[in-house]
């Protein structure tokens, strides 16, 4: 025993870390993992958004000009891919790992070596993902949504990489939530009842239990077209007795639980920032709470809205669409909520909350571009069209990625101890605003007009709101250079001091610890009043 | 709570395992996905050597991961709040597990109440089976399907039943392992640890019997149409399930022969316990719609 109290006693005196790059692959610490997703996101960020500028690239005119059309379809269906598993999700579990146990006063994650694999396995399944583009044949070329038969029948034989590096990015994110969630239950510090969870910590409570619900279902639906493909199964083969329009269902059964898993914790960080800025309380917060579960519970019950011409009995139809605006109610209690917490407050316009700002307008776009999506008679002119395309960007770009801007604007004084380049950061907020309009708001022109998706050429009469798309689609890509600058000028150490409450008018603990927050932080938990 | 009652939670220093075991799945997932395609279509490559590699590596990992945990366990650095937030892991994991087999008992529902009904001409879709599949018939066990595929279906009597009962007498002798566990009685304990396993060895060779079986004499194959289909996915990724557990019994059983857990300090044995009753609960529901109903 003696000799445990010593090692208890060593760790408290030090922040006893190995130097070089031992410590990145053999860390448990839930900052330096935090740190490892985030930049991990970012650089599939870039890499996704490399793919995305080849597409606009070829969009930029009618015609085939630059790419082959199978290559453009691997294109769209990696970047779709490498957005939402390898960008979007990682980036919110590293805030996750940096965040929640300083919000709720725990020493770190509650499984620290299960955190460290479930972030290194993410880089091999993408390391798989990316080369199989370069295979014979080339990479997987299906859509990120794989239908059947495009993924079976008529796919190429990358097919089962794709599957097994599916099946690795969901073991990350399921060993990822179940680590969130557990913290959330069991390390809370005395005194931080549930009603007093800061919302970040609630939106993500609620998240991993999503991720934990839909991602195994993912993986049957992989394992399924794996053995439709390669053992002769036909789960999704009339002549067997199954049926392509049952894959669908399987997998909106994960991706529209999917969606909320991407905007959850988006709601969390918006939920911060507009009060801190505003200097007040955040309006309503219990019913933010119970905003956030029903959004959870109703998204279980909607998934065939994305399914409304693959064809579907009458009485289906009616369900889906009407569950699917159901959601928009507590959708709207969320945006409410924001505004009333800025109503009359002493609000100052610092980038977190030029980001916040944005988004909740940008998002608000996003959800009634998904209302009209989902009255089912007119998704029949709007489906498969450019029209969803602007949908999911908005809610997408200017929602789940504009909220993770935020976040990072705002914790990155508490994590890297330097104010960030207030310049560089306007520069990058007012580039990335007009470019990200310019580039997906008239998409939604083109795609009421009929230009489909997912084809890499188009009729005449799209030319030329095609052409200003591309040029938003460059000017936003570029303008993204400019936050990598800035984040990295701040992680090198440059830029002003922060102080520990870093913004005045900020709540919750993580502002109790110092900036930059040390190594190990409450290791004996701190009073929450 | 004051600060003098609060015990410290136990933050391993860096460990090597995490890293190992990245490497293990990145070699098993190109492996397998190379492997797969080889071995279907005949292709010459080293996906079955990279998987079997990567197997290795994974078994490496595990025992070394495990051996540092059971070292710290038996040291005593784990808390009452550690073994809750094993304790919660391991739910949440099952918890994920049930959802993996939602998806497939999904695909049972799906196929068997709408879409071989549709496929013979039910609802509105009389022409589909006029023009695409004329003749074909619902029923289920789908023994002829669209495409003119014929095999048997497997009974619920025999095997099976035997199979069923194996399973649930072996959740009963899980439970009183670990009552007797509970109660300090050891040699309770080991004999009716040994009982499950062997119990759950006695299952899965039943299993692979009622393979051969159906192979062989019925011609019931995974390449059977949905009825095959579901039939195998079902029942296989619960054999695996089973073959799990079976060597978890195992471990557990060497453990207790080396003196380990008590009523206190029991979360391997727990959860063990807790992911063989999980495998008995899908095998009755499986046991119901895939073989009864
Ligand atoms: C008010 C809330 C929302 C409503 C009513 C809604 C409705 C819809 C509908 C009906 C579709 C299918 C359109 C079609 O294919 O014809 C759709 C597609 C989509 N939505 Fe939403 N949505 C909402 C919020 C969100 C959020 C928050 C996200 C993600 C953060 C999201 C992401 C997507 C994506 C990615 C697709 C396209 C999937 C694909 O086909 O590739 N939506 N939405
Ligand atoms: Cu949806």
């Amino acid at each position: 025993m003696s000799s445990v109290a010593d090692d208890l006693h060593h760790d408290e005196h030090h922040d006893h870390k190995p130097a070089g790059i031992m410590r990145w692959l053999l860390t448990t610490n839930h900052k330096d993992i935090g740190t490892l997703y985030l930049w991990f996101a970012f650089i599939m960020f870039l890499v996704g958004g490399a793919m995305a500028m080849v597409i606009r690239a070829e969009l930029f005119q009618p015609g085939l000009q630059i790419v082959e059309p199978n290559f453009f379809n691997q294109m769209t269906t990696v970047h779709g891919l490498i957005m939402v598993f390898g960008a979007v999700m990682p980036a919110f579990t590293g805030l996750a790992n940096w965040m929640v146990p300083l919000m709720i006063g725990a020493p770190d994650m509650a499984l620290p070596r299960m955190n460290n694999w479930s972030f290194w396995i993410l880089p091999g399944a993408f390391l798989i993902l990316l080369s199989s583009l370069f295979l014979e044949g080339g990479g997987p070329n299906f859509g990120w949504t794989f239908y059947a038969p495009l993924s079976t029948t008529f796919s190429n034989d990358s097919t089962a990489l794709f599957v097994f590096s599916v099946h690795i990015m969901g073991i990350s994110s399921i060993m990822g939530a179940i680590n969130v969630i557990v913290t959330i239950f069991n390390m809370r510090a005395p005194g931080m009842t549930w009603m007093k969870m800061p919302m970040f910590v609630w939106t993500w409570l609620i998240t991993a239990f999503l991720l934990i619900a839909v991602m195994p279902v993912l993986a049957g639906a992989v394992t399924m077209v794996l053995t439709d493909k390669y053992f002769g199964t036909s789960f999704f083969d009339a002549a067997g007795g199954g049926d392509p329009v049952m894959f669908q269902h399987i997998f909106w059964f994960f991706g529209h639980p999917e969606v909320y898993i991407m905007i959850l914790p988006a709601f969390g960080i918006i939920s911060h920032i507009v009060p801190t800025f505003s200097r007040k309380r955040l309006f309503g917060y219990s019913s933010m709470v119970y905003a956030t579960a029903s959004i959870a519970l109703l998204s279980f019950i909607v998934w065939a809205h994305h399914m409304f011409t693959t064809g579907m009995p009458l009485f289906a139809e009616m369900f889906f669409m009407f569950a699917t605006m159901l959601i928009s109610v507590p959708t709207g209690v969320k945006v409410f909520n924001w505004v009333a917490t800025m109503w009359r407050g002493s609000i100052s316009y610092e980038m977190p909350m030029m980001f916040a700002l944005a988004f909740i307008v940008l998002f608000t776009i996003g959800g009634f571009s998904g209302l009209m999506l989902a009255i089912t008679p007119v998704d029949f002119q709007y489906h498969d069209t450019y029209f969803v395309v602007a949908h999911f960007h908005y809610v997408l770009v200017t929602g789940a990625v504009f909220s993770i801007m935020a976040a990072v604007y705002y914790w990155l004084p508490k994590w890297c101890g330097k104010m960030y380049d207030v310049t560089l950061a306007k520069w990058h907020f007012w580039c990335s605003m007009i470019s990200v309009n310019l580039l997906f708001f008239p998409m939604h022109f083109v795609g009421l007009a009929g230009m489909p998706r997912r084809i890499p050429d188009y009729a005449l009469q799209f030319a030329d709101f095609n052409k200003w798309i591309s040029i938003g689609g460059f000017a936003f890509g570029l303008s993204q250079l400019i936050f990598l600058a800035l984040v990295i000028k701040a992680s090198r150490k440059i830029g002003e001091p922060a102080t520990a409450q870093v913004w005045d008018g900020a709540e919750g603990l993580e502002w109790e610890v110092p900036s930059p927050a040390p190594y190990h932080t409450f290791e004996t938990p701190p009073e929450v009043k | 709570m004051s600060e003098q009652q609060y015990e410290k939670y136990y933050v391993p220093e860096q460990s090597v395992w995490p890293i190992v075991g990245a490497v293990a799945l990145f070699l098993i997932a190109v492996g397998a996905g190379n492997f797969v395609v080889e071995s279907t279509k005949g292709k010459e490559g080293y996906g079955g050597w990279i998987l079997t590699a990567g197997l290795v590596v994974l078994l490496v990992m595990l025992i070394g991961w495990f051996r540092d945990q059971i070292e710290e366990s038996m040291a005593g650095k784990y808390s009452a709040q550690l073994g809750r937030s094993y304790r919660q892991g391991m739910s949440w994991f099952i918890f994920s597990e049930i959802m993996f087999f939602a998806a497939f008992f999904g695909a049972l529902f799906y196929t068997r109440m709408i879409a071989v009904p549709w496929l013979a001409g039910e609802s509105n879709n009389a022409m589909t089976n006029e023009v695409l599949w004329p003749g074909f018939e619902a029923m289920w066990p789908l023994t002829q399907t669209p495409g003119g595929t014929t095999t048997q279906a497997m009974g619920w009597m025999g095997l099976p039943l035997v199979n069923t009962a194996i399973l649930l007498i072996s959740s009963v002798t899980a439970h009183f392992a670990h009552v007797a566990l509970e109660e300090g009685k050891r040699a309770r304990l080991k004999l009716f640890l040994g009982i499950t396993i062997v119990l759950g060895l006695i299952f899965l060779f039943l299993q692979v019997e009622e393979y051969v079986h159906a192979y062989r004499d019925l011609g019931l194959m995974l390449t059977s149409g949905v009825y095959g289909n579901t039939f195998f996915m079902l029942t296989g990724f619960h054999g695996l399930h089973v073959t799990l557990g079976t060597l978890m019994l195992i471990i557990m059983f060497f453990r207790v022969l080396k003196g380990h857990f008590d009523k206190e300090n029991q979360f391997a044995f727990q959860a063990t316990s807790w992911y063989w009753h999980f495998v008995d609960v899908v095998w009755v529901i499986l046991f119901v719609f895939v073989y009864i109903i």
